[in-house]
């Protein structure tokens, strides 16, 4: 009897160590992401202290206006770091949803098509119809929207297999890229150049009013995201063990991917295709949780973190040379997952 | 029965070789062939043709798409991701930022220039990934294989990115290699590069039996006597001499070593003694094939390989994934 009690009390405890650490790795996430967020506001050339921003940013709601602090902060900056914040998470979900359903770790919405088309669409819109601004975002929207349905569609054979999903997947891709460089070597070079630099993925020139789609997207499916979470963690186990376990899997499967696709398809559209955000959020939450679950807010909030502080860097360590976000984020996401299978490593438990 | 199907695939590598030395903008007969291979008249400017530009052309096509199916079966063998391609460890984000740079910082224009470059750099990213992924007690395992050679092609393509965005003219001349193309490669491009494909095909035919002992796993492999770290790294330095020399030689095709073994796979099955040589005689089939497309499709001009390969190449490939029962890693 003591042996068992003491093998239950063992798991108890187990559990709560892996509840604990989920806590801690989350509400240390929310806090990266808080300060980056802060820093993004403070910081700049034209540096204000924090009781300034403090101030500008209730000033809608006390009436204390400073047009100038007020126009830095609500009008320029805010808008940036909530775009960053908003896209890095939506970013960051899909990314995990796309690896966990897809159960492979290098299947992120990047690599399976659905960002290659959005961007193929976009350099449609900017090097052959002449667009900017606004129409871009549209049509990077429908690209990725029309090159899931594809994918889905080409991959259905009486049901949809992981396997046959992700192959299908790179097959589109691999259309959506030559197309692109199709029209690259054909294009006058100063549109390949603005279509390189969509492609690059920036926040530059972030407001409010782009913000709409991406903010209801988020709102809405950020939750059903975390309802779909419990079927999603069974599918991890094969179809078969998920079909046992009483879970409806092409059920699941469509509407979770559905969620990753308008997430990723919100966000290329609204920031571009930003590099690797997708792809490394959920590797460096899944190994900061270690075994701890869920993995769904964290990776949300290492998407977040990871575009905030590429764009700050980007922004403010290069000199005058303004480059976009994109460009540092691939850099950053890559040093920290290196940093982290190395750390994962050391200890014994890369796999 | 599968030998019979490799013969019949090599009947159609041979008519594809054919099709490449006669088809183009100046149709050529087999006699001006047999000629010019035979007794070559220096003013002729058939036999220059077939001479300087068909002939080298065709070579290094054949050469290359036997490469790069090779090494995208081997590599998706050595990390048992049907995802992995010459991409994955980072051999063409490598070899994109040398050559790169090479324009950019040293204002090298030239194809025999980039050879090198992209060569160096397929090396140095690769030493990178396997460094990195093999830090730790049980060295590189295939998942962390993946995870690090993607993470240090994000890394280096956020490099070149910074430089086109930043150079109009090295963007400029980028952008014609980058698509990968076989238009413009000489014999003495062909010489740069074919000791290496020579010398990594054949390597490659004989890492049958160590990829059939890791697609077990590794703890049945290591169970069966086979020294699980040792044969990786080696079929990893066999991937990166193929698919180095073939990036360097034509610009990154990544396509062809991606999709080329599933379709090998679908017909041989699993077992990397058949399905080794079925890749390397179909990778060269697609490449070459494609590029005879890219040069009939839109006259006077023509489409480079990279292109149509991926044109052509995907809709088959999507339309064999849904017929064939596939055969999962």
């Amino acid at each position: 009897m003591s042996v068992q009690f003491a093998a239950a009390t063992s798991v108890v405890a187990a559990r709560r160590k892996l509840r604990i650490r989920w806590r801690l790795v989350t509400v240390g996430l929310a806090l990266i992401v808080l300060a980056l967020m802060a820093l993004a506001l403070t910081i700049g050339d034209y540096p204000l202290p924090v009781g300034d921003v403090v101030r500008s940013l209730l000033s809608p709601f006390t009436g204390q206006a400073d047009q100038a602090n007020d126009f830095i902060v609500l009008g320029v900056r805010l808008p940036r770091a909530v775009t960053g914040l908003l896209a890095g998470a939506a970013f960051g979900l899909s990314g995990v949803i796309f690896q966990t359903v897809l159960r492979n770790p290098l299947a992120s919405p990047d690599i399976v098509g659905i960002t290659t088309g959005a961007s193929t669409a976009a350099v449609i819109a900017i090097v052959m119809l002449h667009l900017t601004g606004f129409p871009v975002a549209v049509a990077a929207t429908v690209g990725a929207i029309v090159i899931s349905a594809l994918i889905y569609v080409l991959s259905w054979r009486g049901g949809v297999t992981p396997y046959r999903l992700v192959l299908v997947g790179i097959g589109m891709a691999a259309i959506a890229a030559a197309v692109t460089s199709y029209l690259f070597t054909r294009a006058r070079i100063s549109e390949v150049q603005q279509a390189m630099s969509w492609l690059t993925g920036s926040l530059n020139g972030a407001t409010f009013e782009q913000l709409g789609p991406l903010a209801l997207g988020l709102l809405v499916l950020g939750p059903l995201a975390a309802i779909l979470y419990r079927p999603l963690a069974s599918l991890e186990l094969g179809d078969d063990a998920a079909k046992a376990l009483g879970t409806r899997i092409e059920v699941t499967r469509l509407g979770t991917l559905l969620v990753a696709v308008v997430l990723a398809s919100f966000a290329t559209a609204t920031v571009g295709p930003v590099a690797f955000v997708a792809f490394a959020s959920g590797p460096v939450a899944k190994r900061m949780l270690g075994p701890a679950g869920n993995a769904l807010l964290p990776a949300a909030l290492v998407g977040a973190a990871v575009t905030i502080g590429a764009d700050l860097i980007a922004q403010h360590s290069l000199g005058r040379s303004q480059l976009p976000a994109g460009v540092v984020t691939g850099a950053i996401g890559a040093l920290f997952l290196i940093y982290l299978l190395a750390a994962a490593n050391r200890s014994g438990r890369g796999g | 029965m599968r030998a019979g199907g490799l013969i019949v695939l090599l009947c159609g590598l041979l008519a594809v070789v054919f099709l490449s030395i006669t088809v183009g903008a100046r149709p050529i007969s087999l006699g001006d062939v047999w000629a010019a291979l035979t007794a070559p008249v220096s003013d002729s400017t058939t036999h220059r043709i077939i001479l300087e530009l068909r002939l080298p052309r065709t070579l290094v096509g054949l050469l290359v798409g036997a490469a790069l199916g090779l090494a995208g079966a081997i590599l998706q063998g050595a990390t048992r991701n049907p995802l992995a391609d010459p991409g994955l460890l980072g051999i063409e984000a490598g070899a994109t930022l040398c050559v790169v740079l090479g324009i950019a910082v040293f204002g090298i224009t030239t194809l025999s220039g980039y050879v090198w470059l992209a060569f160096l750099g397929a090396g140095i990213a690769t030493v990178l990934v396997y460094v990195i992924a093999s830090l730790g007690r049980e060295g590189a395992t295939p998942v962390k294989l993946a995870l690090g050679g993607a993470a240090v092609t994000a890394a280096l393509s956020s490099v070149t990115s910074a430089i086109l965005l930043t150079s109009v003219q090295t963007l400029d001349q980028i952008r014609f290699w980058q698509v990968g193309a076989l238009t413009g490669r000489t014999m003495d491009i062909l010489w740069q590069v074919a000791p290496f494909l020579g010398l990594g095909i054949v390597l490659a035919l004989t890492t049958g039996r160590i990829l059939d002992g890791l697609a077990m796993g590794d703890d049945v492999a290591r169970g069966l006597g086979q020294r699980v770290q040792l044969s990786r790294a080696f079929v990893g330095v066999v991937a990166v001499i193929l698919a180095g020399a073939a990036t360097a030689a034509c610009g990154p095709i990544a396509f062809v070593g991606l999709t080329i073994p599933h379709v090998a796979r679908a017909i041989t099955g699993p077992n990397y003694r058949w399905l080794l040589p079925y890749s390397m005689v179909l990778g060269p089939i697609l490449l070459l094939g494609a590029d005879i497309v890219g040069r009939v499709i839109a006259p006077p001009g023509e489409l480079q390989v990279g292109i149509v390969t991926a044109a052509i190449g995907a809709p088959f490939f999507i339309a064999f994934v849904r017929r064939r029962k596939l055969a999962e890693l």
